[in-house]
C-alpha cells in the first residue's frame, strides 16, 4: 500500500486537472459576474443611433421586457453572434435593443447596413461612459431587463445557437412566466 | 533623451510637456541635467542612455495625462490604480492596461477624486458594477474563506500527517533523527 501513495497522489493531481480543462470548456474564465442581477437596471438617457436629437431614457422603456444588446462595428464577435440574433429576433417574445458601444455612429451604421439590423430600437452611448453604470467591459454583452426595469439575465460574449437555446431563451421563459 | 521618452511604442500619443504625469517630467530634468555634465564621463553617459531607454520601456504602458490637483492626489491615483483589476485583461492593473475599458474607468476614477470621494467610496463604486472581481485583494467573507484559510487548512493538514508520522516512528523505536541510507527499511519511495 505505502508504494501505491505516491500513484494515488498523481492521479488525484490528474484528476483535478481534469476537472480544471472541463470547467473551462463549461465557462467563460473572463466572464465576470454581474453584481447587478436581479437589481434594478442603472438609469441611462441615451441619444438615439439613427435620430441623435432624441433621447431614450430608462424610464422610456419600463412596461415591456426587453433584451439589451451591447455591440459595436469594432467588435468582432458581434459578428458571430448576429446572424443568430436576426434569426432569432422575431420569435425571441422580447423587445431587442441595440445599444452601441464605444462606436463612431457613422461606422456604426455602415456596419448594420452591411449586415442587417434585428433591433427595434438602437441607442448609442458612444463615451462608453453609462455603459460603466452597466458593469459592461465589452462587446458583446446582453442584458435581459423586464418590465419593471430590473435585470433578469446577463450574458457576456457573443449570443451562440447554443447560448440561445440553453440560457437565454430559459431565462426568457422564466421572466414571461413570473410577469406575464 | 527627449526622443526616447517621447516615442517609446506605448508611451501614448498625447504626451503634452509639463501636463502632469512626473515620469516625463523627470526624464526631462534629468535630462538637462545630463546636457550640463562634462564630456569625461563618456561610460556613464552610455549607461545612462541605455537606463533612460529602459526606464522609458518600463513606463511604455504609461497613461495618457491627466490634469491632477497636486503631486499627492496623483500618487493617490497611482496607488489605487495599482490595486484594482482591469476586467478586461485580468492579469493587469488599472495602472497598467491599454485596454479601452481600463482607460474609461481610470478616468472615471479620476472624475470621482475630483468630486472628493475617498479610496473607498471609489472601490465601492466600482464593486457595484464589476463585483469583487475589480479588487486585487478580495475582502474576506464567506465565499472567500477558502481562498483566504485554506493555505492554513493545508498547513495544519501536513503538520498533521508529520506528527503522525513521529509518532509511528517512536512507536516503532526507529530514531527520527538519524537516517542510515544503507539500511534498506523497505520503503522504496
Amino acid at each position: 500500500m505505502n508504494r501505491l501513495w505516491p500513484f494515488i497522489g498523481f492521479m488525484l493531481l490528474v484528476g483535478l486537472f481534469g476537472f480544471g480543462i472541463w470547467w473551462n470548456t463549461r465557462h467563460d474564465p473572463n466572464a465576470i459576474p454581474t453584481p447587478l442581477l436581479n437589481k434594478p437596471a442603472p438609469a441611462f438617457n441615451l441619444p438615439k443611433l439613427y435620430e441623435p436629437t432624441q433621447t431614450v431614457s430608462k424610464a422610456d422603456l419600463l412596461g415591456q421586457p426587453y433584451l439589451l444588446n451591447v455591440f459595436a462595428s469594432w467588435c468582432v464577435e458581434c459578428g458571430v453572434e448576429h446572424p443568430v440574433l436576426e434569426a432569432a429576433a422575431p420569435t425571441l417574445g422580447v423587445k431587442l435593443v441595440g445599444y452601441n458601444y464605444k462606436d463612431a455612429p457613422a461606422d456604426a451604421k455602415a456596419w448594420l447596413a452591411a449586415h442587417g439590423s434585428p433591433y427595434a430600437l438602437l441607442i448609442a452611448d458612444e463615451s462608453g461612459q453609462t455603459a460603466i453604470d452597466f458593469g459592461v467591459y465589452g462587446a458583446p454583452e446582453s442584458f435581459l431587463i423586464d418590465a419593471g426595469g430590473v435585470i433578469r439575465f446577463k450574458h457576456i460574449g457573443p449570443i451562440t445557437p447554443d447560448v440561445l437555446a440553453t440560457k437565454l431563451k430559459p431565462a426568457i421563459a422564466a421572466m414571461l412566466k413570473d410577469a406575464p | 533623451m527627449r526622443f526616447f521618452a517621447r516615442r517609446s511604442p506605448l508611451a501614448g500619443d498625447a504626451f503634452v510637456p509639463g501636463f502632469g504625469m512626473t515620469r516625463h517630467s523627470s526624464v526631462e530634468s534629468r535630462d538637462s541635467g545630463f546636457e550640463r555634465a562634462s564630456p569625461a564621463s563618456g561610460l556613464l553617459r552610455v549607461i545612462f542612455m541605455v537606463l533612460l531607454v529602459f526606464a522609458g520601456v518600463a513606463h511604455a504602458q504609461a497613461i495618457e495625462p491627466m490634469p491632477f490637483a497636486n503631486h499627492a492626489q496623483e500618487l493617490r491615483f497611482q496607488q489605487l490604480t495599482r490595486q484594482l483589476r482591469c476586467p478586461m485583461c485580468q492579469n493587469e492593473t488599472l495602472a497598467d492596461s491599454n485596454a479601452p475599458i481600463a482607460r474609461d474607468l481610470r478616468n472615471q476614477i479620476f472624475k470621482l477624486m475630483q468630486q472628493g470621494r475617498s479610496d473607498q467610496e471609489i472601490k465601492h463604486y466600482l464593486v457595484a458594477r464589476y463585483s469583487d472581481y475589480i479588487l486585487y485583494d478580495p475582502p474576506v467573507k464567506p465565499g472567500t474563506w477558502l481562498l483566504w484559510f485554506g493555505p492554513l487548512l493545508i498547513l495544519l493538514g501536513g503538520a498533521g500527517v508529520v506528527l503522525v508520522a513521529i509518532r509511528k516512528r517512536k512507536r516503532e523505536g526507529i530514531a527520527t533523527t538519524t537516517v542510515d541510507d544503507s539500511v534498506d527499511n523497505g520503503e522504496d519511495w
